[in-house]
């Protein structure tokens, strides 16, 4: 079991809040979209990771204790 | 045909060439004569005649809509999935090179039909609908009149299986499984996010199988001859014959059928061989992967066969560029087309493509334009790299992906253009034929 950071990129709407509050898992691209590191969060950085994702405004960012299913 | 496989789905057809509008759709009655009434997977209360799925499974089949999944295991999904299922076969074709799933609507629909009521009795589905792009009238006009010869032919007998025929948004996404579902369900043709899959909850909730129209044609062979037959032609990893749409410089652009893993010399013959001396071929289609003819030219056509220049079968694709043209501005012409089908719904994909092909366009100027800013490749494939594998959809991933192959194969070009100095062709008319982008989602 692993977690990562899983983004919907099409209820993204690049505020770039989760950037400030994540910058070492989650940088942005020349448009102002996140781009996620894809290896899993450490557990010593979970709370970071979960403050990013409850802050995202369009709730497009969540935590999976696995990868997700696609 | 030269080298190429013996036609099986084609068999009724003999060659045919593109297009070919005016040759009628086998009807229910030939059909019947050369295929007599399919044995069925299960019957109610009866042990099952075959176990479709199983021979699915064994005969390799794999999907021939691009993603090239295996067909068998698509089906156990579906099966497995809670409630009654729903069968869609994709029919929207929105490969814009690709013309070989239309010809078989048009020509031999009772066979898809065929393939598609074998696989709604193998998943346990009440309902299958055809989709096909809104804009294929004569796809659209042969299928419907194939849904109700059978009807007529059932004499007022209730259906197991009710047959829709959808005409679809001529989007290329559209096409996309989870847009065709999302569609359905009365929503825009966009493709949505996964979880849920198709396979899990799909229209109207139910698990939905998507199927691509080509790939339930072999189904419906399968199920009649076996699949040791099926496995009599093309490769051990990738058995059975696959349609192919060549086009650009050839002599005679054609649907052919061909065993997998056909050499690609031999394709290009069956077409009439290529006219002059292209300089690349652009295999898998628009969402396809440019190679070198000299390169390309010895390659069997098959994932394996194709892997190490880099491509993909996808959809069944060749086009060979037409001497003298230019494929960095052929190529900026299918980003435009790229950009202006995005679905908007990603920005990556909404911003990310609209900045590639403009930048593509700088590139490829032609000699009275604008010089391309410097630095242009290099913020190129930057953004090439930012864009990878961040669309809900793969679309992103193709536009990506043919620039790439672009900047490789036409890399002695790249230099020049960026210096200022393209080459000839870029000026001259468009070579490969892009179509126009229409507006509708619904």
């Amino acid at each position: 079991m692993s977690t990562h950071l899983h983004l919907d990129p099409i209820a993204c709407e690049g505020h770039g809040v989760c950037a400030d509050l994540f910058p070492e898992w989650i940088r942005l691209d020349d448009w102002g979209y996140p781009i996620i590191h894809p290896d899993p969060i450490p557990a010593d950085r979970l709370a970071e990771a979960r403050w990013a994702a409850d802050n995202c405004p369009s709730l497009a960012l969540r935590l999976h204790t696995r990868p997700p299913d696609r | 045909m030269p080298g190429a496989g013996p036609a099986r789905l084609l068999a009724e057809l003999r060659a045919v060439p593109a297009p070919a509008s005016s040759q009628e759709a086998v009807s229910f009655a030939e059909h019947r004569r050369r295929y007599p009434a399919p044995p069925g997977p299960r019957r109610n209360g009866d042990a099952p005649q075959i176990d479709l799925i199983d021979l699915i499974g064994r005969s390799g089949l794999s999907g021939r809509g691009g993603a090239a999944f295996p067909t068998g295991r698509k089906l156990d999904a579906v099966v497995h999935g809670r409630g009654p299922a729903v069968v869609i076969v994709n029919g929207a074709e929105g490969e814009p090179a690709s013309g070989k799933d239309r010809l078989l609507l048009r020509r031999l629909p009772h066979l898809v039909i065929d393939g598609a009521l074998l696989a709604a009795a193998a998943v346990g589905a009440e309902r299958v609908v055809i989709c096909i792009d809104r804009t294929s009238t004569a796809a659209l006009a042969s299928v419907r009149r194939a849904v109700a010869e059978r009807a007529a032919a059932a004499a007022g007998a209730e259906p197991a299986v009710a047959i829709d025929v959808a005409a679809t948004p001529p989007r290329y996404v559209a096409g996309e499984s989870s847009a065709l579902v999302q569609w359905l369900n009365n929503g825009p043709a966009k493709p949505t996010a996964a979880p849920p899959a198709p396979r899990q909850r799909g229209v109207a909730g139910r698990p939905t199988l998507v199927q691509n129209v080509e790939t339930l044609a072999h189904l419906a062979q399968i199920a009649r001859f076996g699949s040791e037959w099926f496995r009599q032609t093309g490769t051990p990893g990738e058995p059975g014959t696959t349609l192919l749409t060549v086009s650009g410089a050839v002599a005679r652009p054609a649907v052919i059928e061909t065993a997998i893993g056909t050499p690609i010399e031999h394709i290009l013959a069956s077409a009439g061989g290529l006219l002059g001396e292209p300089p690349a071929l652009l295999i898998g289609g628009f969402f396809g992967t440019w190679v070198p003819t000299a390169a390309a030219r010895h390659a069997p056509f098959s994932r394996a066969g194709l892997a190490p220049l880099g491509a993909q079968p996808g959809s069944g694709v060749v086009i060979a560029l037409p001497e003298g043209a230019c494929g960095l501005a052929e190529t900026a012409r299918i980003m435009a087309w790229f950009a202006a089908e995005s679905a908007g719904q990603c920005g990556p994909c909404r911003y990310g493509l609209a900045d590639l092909a403009a930048g593509a366009a700088s590139l490829a100027r032609p000699h009275d334009g604008p010089a391309a800013p410097s630095g242009q490749v290099a913020r190129l494939r930057r953004w090439a790299d930012q864009i990878d594998g961040r669309g809900a959809c793969h679309h992103p991933d193709g536009a990506v992906n043919l620039l790439r192959s672009a900047m490789r194969v036409f890399a002695d070009d790249l230099a020049h253009h960026e210096q200022g100095w393209p080459c000839r062709g870029a000026s001259a008319p468009p070579a490969l034929h892009v179509p126009a982008v229409h507006s509708a989602w619904r």
